[in-house]
C-alpha cells in the first residue's frame, strides 16, 4: 500500500513538471528576411512547406527547385507535402520547427504574424510590384506572398451550355436558375454539382463577397453589418445556392458526391457547372485529356450580378508563402519565394492570374477581358476582424457547415425556412460583432 | 510441491534453499537488496516512461488548456477560470449531439445480440466454423478510414446497396445518407457491421473457457441447448458481457472515425467528438475543445460508475 502511493506520488510530481515542457513555441519578434545582392553568395539548406501534395509526388517541385539552383547554386531546397495542410502545420507552429518557407495557415491571427514569420519588407515598397500586399502587411511590413492570384467563378461544360440554347453568361441570379432549367430540360447533363461531402467545394460560396455589389470595401461590410441582410453579397449567393438545390437543380443525392469523380464527369459533359475558382480551371482540363475529350470545353464564367452593366470579380490570394522567424538561413528562404513568385512561371503553369502588377491575364480568361469583366481587389484591412467575428460566433464563412446545413434545408432533408435560417446566422454574426467590440 | 531444486544463487551467498515452503531469502548485503529493489522499476522504467509521456501528460495538457481561451497555435493564452465551463454548460446545443449517440447505442445493442449468437453458434460443433469466424472478425481487421471510403461507395446513389437491392427485384431510390434518420441508421450499421468482429471474438474466448464437462453433464440431465445457453454459458460470461456493455456505452457517446469520414458530421449525424473536433480546428477554440474533451471523459466514467453500481460484477462460479 505504502508502496502504491510513492508510485501515485512519483507520477503525480512528473505530470506537475511536465506541462512546463509544453509551452508554446517561442516569442522572438520582429525579424527582416533580406533580399540578397549576389545570388551565387546565398547559402544554406532550406525546407519549403506546401499543401500541393501532386506536385511534390509528381516531381514538377523537383524541376522549379533545378530551376532556381541555377539562379541560387549554393542553396539546396527541401519540400515537405502535407495532405491536411492547415491542421498540420498548425499543430508544427507550436515549436520552432516548421520549415523555413511556409504557407501562412488561415489559423494564425494577423496581428501574431510578427511573432512566426520574418518580414518581407514594408508596404510601400513591396506594393508598387505585388499585387495583395495589404492582406499579410502587420504595423506597416508585409509578411507574406502569394505566388498566385485567384478568381472565383463557375466552372462550366461549354458544350451543354450550348446544347441548351444559352451562348450569353446570364447576368442576373434568376436567369441563371432559368439557363440551368433550361440544361435539365434539353440536355442528359445534371446542371449543378454541389460537391457536398467533399465541403470545402461548399466553402468557395463566401467567394461572391465583393463580386455581387463590385464593392472593394465588402470585407468591411462583413465586419460592420449583417452578411444576411436583404441584398447583402453572401445572402444573395447563398440564395442562389439554395434556389438551385431547391429546384432539383444538382445531383440526385449530394451526401455521396464525390470531388475527384465530378472532374472528368464535368469534362465529359455529364455535369453542367459547378461554382469553385480560376484555380480549378487547370485540374479540370487535366481530367479533360485523361478522359480524352476536348479540354477546351471548360469554360469559365463570373457570378451572374452586373452592376453598370459590367461583370465584376474579385482577385484574391491563394495561399501566401512567408519565411519563418526561426529560420536560420532567411536569405536563402527569402531568394526562394522571391524566385518563386517572380521566376518559377508557376503561375503561368496553373493558368493563374500573375501577382505582379501589370501582368498580363492567363490565356484562359481571355473571354473576361472579351466580355469586359471588371476586376477589383478586396480591401482586407477589416480581414483580422471578420476572421475573428466568424470563428468566435461558430458561424464559419470559411468552413463547409453552414452551406452543408443550407442545403440540406433547400432539399428538405431540415426543417425551417430560408429566411429564418439565413436571418438566424445574421442574428449569431451580429450578436457576436457587439461583444468583440470592433 | 515440495520444491527442492532450487540452487543457491550466485551472488547470494546467503540464500539456501528451504525445503517445503517457499524460500525465505536471507537478509542480503545493502548493495545487493538495494538492485534487487530496483530491478523491477527499470523494467517497468520503459512502459511507465511511454504511459506518461503519451497518456498522463497530454490528459494533463489538455485539462490544463481547458482553463485558459488558448487557440491552439498563438504563443499567448490567458487563464480564463472555469469560463469554458460555463459555455459548455450553458449552451444546450452542445449537448443536442448527444441525440445521435442514441442511435449507436441502439446499434450496440443489436451488435452484442448478434455477437452472442454468433458467438454460441460457432461455440457448438459447426461445419466451417474456422471459416465463419474468420468471416465474422475480419472487418475489424481493416482500418478505419478505409471502411469509411468503401461504404461511401456503398451507399452512392446506384451504389453497391443499390444495386444487390436491385438483385432481389426491390429498385430503391432511396439516398441512404440523405436525411438525419436514414444517415445515422446507416452510419449506426457501418459501426455494427465493424466492431461485431470484436465482440464476437470476446466473447467466443469466453465461452471456450468453459469446461466441457458442464455441457456433458447438463445433457445428461436432459438441457437442451437454450438451457444451456441461458445456465452455463450466460452466468459463464458475464464479466466480458458486462465490459462488453461498458465499451460499448463508451464507444457509442464517443463515435467519430466512421461519421467524421464519411459524412463529415452534415445532414445532422454530428457527434459530441466532431462537434470537438470542429470546436478545436475549424474555429480555434482549442481551450473550449478542450472543456468538451474533459466533459465528454466525466461522462464515460460517471456512466460506467453507474454501471457498476447497477450490474455488480460478482464472481461467477460455475462449478
Amino acid at each position: 500500500m505504502i508502496r502504491r502511493t510513492a508510485l501515485a506520488a512519483a507520477v503525480g510530481a512528473a505530470l506537475l513538471v511536465l506541462p512546463a515542457c509544453t509551452a508554446t513555441g517561442g516569442t522572438s519578434k520582429g525579424a527582416d528576411a533580406k533580399a540578397a545582392d549576389d545570388p551565387s553568395k546565398v547559402t544554406g539548406a532550406i525546407t519549403v512547406l506546401t499543401q500541393r501534395t501532386d506536385l511534390v509526388q509528381d516531381g514538377t517541385m523537383k524541376k522549379y527547385a533545378a530551376e532556381f539552383n541555377k539562379t541560387y547554386p549554393k542553396v539546396k531546397v527541401e519540400f515537405q507535402a502535407l495532405t491536411n495542410y492547415e491542421a498540420e502545420v498548425k499543430i508544427r507552429m507550436n515549436t520552432e520547427n516548421y520549415g523555413d518557407v511556409l504557407m501562412i495557415p488561415g489559423v494564425i491571427k494577423k496581428s501574431d504574424y510578427p511573432k512566426f514569420f520574418a518580414s518581407l519588407g514594408t508596404v510601400g515598397e513591396r506594393s508598387e510590384k505585388y499585387r495583395f500586399t495589404d492582406f499579410t502587411a502587420v504595423d506597416g511590413k508585409v509578411y507574406g506572398q502569394s505566388p498566385i492570384g485567384v478568381m472565383p467563378g463557375f466552372v462550366y461544360n461549354k458544350r451543354v451550355w450550348k446544347e441548351a440554347g444559352v451562348t450569353d453568361w446570364p447576368i442576373t441570379p434568376a436567369a441563371f436558375l432559368a439557363d440551368l432549367k433550361a440544361i435539365r430540360t434539353k440536355t442528359d447533363a445534371v446542371p449543378y454539382y454541389t460537391n457536398f461531402a467533399a465541403g470545402w467545394t461548399l466553402t468557395s460560396w463566401t467567394f461572391v463577397n465583393g463580386s455581387v455589389h463590385c464593392d472593394p470595401r465588402a470585407t468591411t461590410k462583413l465586419a460592420e453589418g449583417d452578411p444576411w441582410s436583404e441584398g447583402a453579397d453572401l445572402r444573395v449567393g447563398d440564395t442562389l445556392l439554395y434556389d438551385i438545390v431547391h429546384e432539383g437543380l444538382a445531383e440526385k443525392d449530394p451526401t455521396t458526391s464525390n470531388w475527384e469523380a465530378s472532374k472528368p464527369r464535368l469534362a465529359k459533359g455529364e455535369i453542367a457547372t459547378q461554382w469553385l475558382g480560376t484555380w480549378a480551371i487547370v485540374q479540370f482540363q487535366d481530367a479533360a485529356r485523361k478522359a480524352g475529350v476536348d479540354p477546351d470545353d471548360i469554360g469559365f464564367m463570373p457570378f451572374p450580378a452586373q452592376v453598370g452593366g459590367e461583370f465584376c470579380a474579385v482577385v484574391s490570394p491563394d495561399y501566401n508563402q512567408a519565411v519563418n522567424v526561426h529560420s536560420k538561413h532567411k536569405e536563402a528562404a527569402r531568394a526562394w519565394i522571391d524566385w518563386f513568385t517572380d521566376k518559377s512561371g508557376y503561375d503561368q503553369d496553373n493558368l493563374a492570374i500573375s501577382p505582379r502588377k501589370g501582368a498580363a491575364l492567363p490565356e484562359v480568361l481571355k473571354p473576361y477581358e472579351d466580355a469586359g469583366v471588371k476586376l477589383i481587389e478586396l480591401d482586407d484591412s477589416k480581414g483580422a476582424d471578420v476572421k475573428l467575428i466568424d470563428t468566435e460566433s461558430e458561424v464559419g464563412i470559411n468552413t463547409p457547415d453552414y452551406r452543408q446545413d443550407l442545403v440540406d434545408l433547400a432539399r428538405g432533408a431540415r426543417k425551417g425556412t430560408l429566411d429564418d435560417f439565413l436571418a438566424d446566422l445574421g442574428r449569431k454574426w451580429t450578436d457576436t460583432q457587439k461583444t468583440v467590440g470592433s | 510441491m515440495a520444491d527442492t531444486t532450487e540452487k543457491p544463487a550466485v551472488g547470494h551467498p546467503g540464500a539456501r534453499p528451504v525445503p517445503g515452503d517457499a524460500p525465505v531469502p536471507a537478509p542480503a548485503p545493502r548493495r545487493a537488496r538495494f538492485w534487487r529493489r530496483l530491478t523491477p522499476w527499470l523494467f517497468l522504467a520503459a512502459p511507465l516512461a511511454l504511459l506518461i509521456a503519451f497518456t498522463y501528460a497530454p490528459i494533463v495538457n489538455m485539462v490544463a488548456f481547458s482553463f485558459t481561451d488558448w487557440d491552439g497555435v498563438s504563443p499567448e493564452l490567458h487563464y480564463t477560470g472555469t469560463e469554458n465551463y460555463t459555455e459548455l454548460f450553458t449552451r444546450s446545443d452542445l449537448f443536442e449531439v448527444f441525440f445521435v449517440s442514441g442511435y449507436y447505442l441502439a446499434a450496440s445493442a443489436v451488435q452484442i445480440v448478434a455477437a452472442l449468437y454468433f458467438a454460441t453458434i460457432l461455440s457448438f460443433n459447426v461445419r466451417f466454423r474456422n471459416f465463419f469466424k474468420g468471416v465474422l472478425f475480419f472487418p475489424y481487421l481493416i482500418n478505419g478510414v478505409a471502411i469509411g471510403f468503401v461504404f461511401l461507395y456503398f451507399f452512392q446513389d446506384g451504389g453497391t446497396l443499390d444495386s444487390v437491392l436491385a438483385l432481389f427485384g426491390h429498385h430503391s431510390d432511396h439516398a441512404w445518407l440523405g436525411t438525419p434518420a436514414s444517415a445515422n441508421t446507416s452510419l449506426a450499421g457501418v459501426s455494427v457491421w465493424r466492431y461485431l468482429g470484436l465482440n464476437f471474438v470476446l466473447f467466443l474466448g469466453a465461452i471456450q473457457s468453459i469446461p466441457g464437462e458442464l455441457y456433458e453433464a447438463s445433457e445428461l440431465d436432459g438441457a437442451n441447448r437454450w438451457h444451456q445457453f441461458r445456465h452455463i454459458i450466460l452466468p459463464g460470461i458475464k464479466p466480458v458481457l458486462t465490459l462488453t456493455v461498458i465499451l460499448s456505452v463508451s464507444g457509442s457517446l464517443s463515435a467519430f472515425e466512421i461519421p467524421y469520414i464519411m459524412t463529415g458530421g452534415a445532414t445532422g449525424t454530428e457527434t459530441f467528438v466532431i462537434q470537438t473536433v470542429k470546436l478545436a480546428f475549424q474555429f480555434n477554440k482549442t481551450g473550449l475543445a478542450s472543456a468538451a474533451a474533459v466533459v465528454l471523459l466525466l461522462i464515460i466514467l460517471a456512466v460506467t460508475w453507474l454501471q457498476r453500481r447497477l450490474v455488480p460484477d460478482d464472481r461467477v462460479d460455475l462449478v
